[in-house]
């Protein structure tokens, strides 16, 4: 497999992550929002562990870990709380002590990611709240004891949690439910030093993207009507993970941060974009 | 071969990790050289960006082997 994005020399290099341990959880390939935060923790130092479901994503995740000097693997299906119990057992086992956690993880059946979300059905409707935003809980709920010197857990959600994005539906309600999930889980482990934010990433296309409707338009738009008229890349994404898993951010926490170029501060079609028509 | 024919061949060589031999255009991605239903769609992603191309779901579902591939890109290039 080639792995593309991996002139180390265009990441900022240092010592931010010396010393930390952590867990990537939901890299699928090297397109992945996990594999721009995962470079720009390593490039400052840390000490990376991944997660995968699946033999489909472990041969995917084993060379990319590689690659970032980590053999260290663990398959973990969020929604088997016996799997997350496992996987967690077998992280204490080589690391007793832990210093970061990335949720990278979502999913939804893609025939209710387009169309209308009124159709959704109850039987999606749960898995995609259990698999995208409770796995959140039940991860945080067993790192949390794992870091012993204070922590921080970062999950990835988009801007369709706050406003309708065609297509993204059942998927929107579910990052609603993490975002809101960030907030109380930021006041339940403050005491402990333990930091939980996100960050709401404008679209990137991912292999997770390709499962949403009409995601070439959703992309284009953002690219013409975004404050910095340009869409983000997972580097972007990279930094901001860098600093809110750092040290730099120890004052943040319940925070939805976004990384989007903007995006979010825009009310209506910037007067020099184009109408676009769907493709 | 054609120059599409070249690159959508270079292509699946890389991702696949398989023998540029047993590339031909009547391989199938899946029964012949050994893709899952991720590989699919990383390839789909691949042909899109090197070719400039937009291969909607429905479409990608139908392509099944190289030939498919190369047909596709062939007839839908700018």
């Amino acid at each position: 497999m080639k792995i593309t994005g991996m002139d180390e020399n265009a990441l900022p290099t240092g010592t931010l992550m010396q010393g930390k341990r952590g867990l990537i959880m939901g890299l699928a390939n090297d397109k992945s929002l996990a594999w721009g935060i995962a470079r720009a923790l390593h490039a400052q130092g840390a000490e990376l562990a991944f997660s995968y479901q699946g033999e489909a994503l472990a041969k995917r995740v084993k060379p990319l870990a590689e690659s970032l000097g980590s053999d260290f693997l663990l398959e973990c299906d969020v929604a088997d709380m016996d799997a997350l119990d496992t996987a967690f057992e077998t992280l204490a086992a080589r690391w007793p002590k832990i210093d970061f956690i990335v949720h990278a993880i979502g999913f939804s059946d893609k025939s209710e990611l387009r169309g209308k979300y009124v159709d959704t059905s109850l039987e999606n409707f749960l898995m995609t709240m259990n698999i995208s935003a409770y796995s959140l809980v039940a991860v945080t709920k067993r790192a949390a004891p794992l870091m012993t010197e204070g922590g921080s857990v970062l999950t990835l959600t988009y801007y369709g949690a706050e406003k309708v994005v065609p297509h993204y539906n059942v998927m929107g309600v579910a990052k609603a439910a993490l975002e809101t999930s960030v907030k109380y889980l930021a006041n339940d482990l403050g005491p402990d030093n333990i930091r939980v934010n996100g960050i709401s990433a404008g679209p990137i296309k991912t292999l997770a993207a390709s499962g949403i409707g009409d995601f070439r338009y959703i992309l284009k738009w953002n690219e013409l009507n975004a404050p910095m008229r340009r869409n983000v890349t997972i580097d972007d994404v990279g930094g901001s993970a860098l600093y809110l898993l750092s040290d730099l951010a120890s004052g943040v926490t319940g925070e939805t941060h976004h990384v989007d170029c903007g995006y979010h501060v825009v009310g209506m079609k910037q007067e020099d974009a184009p109408d676009i028509a769907l493709s | 071969m054609s120059d599409t024919e070249e690159r959508v061949k270079k292509i699946v060589v890389e991702h696949l990790g398989v023998e540029a031999d047993k590339v031909t255009m009547d391989a199938s991605f899946i029964d012949d050289l050994g893709a899952d239903s991720l590989d699919i769609v990383e390839l789909v992603m691949a042909f899109e960006e090197e070719f400039g191309v937009e291969i909607p779901d429905d479409a990608a579902e139908k392509i099944t082997t190289v030939g498919d591939a190369v047909k596709y890109i062939e007839e839908h290039k700018g």
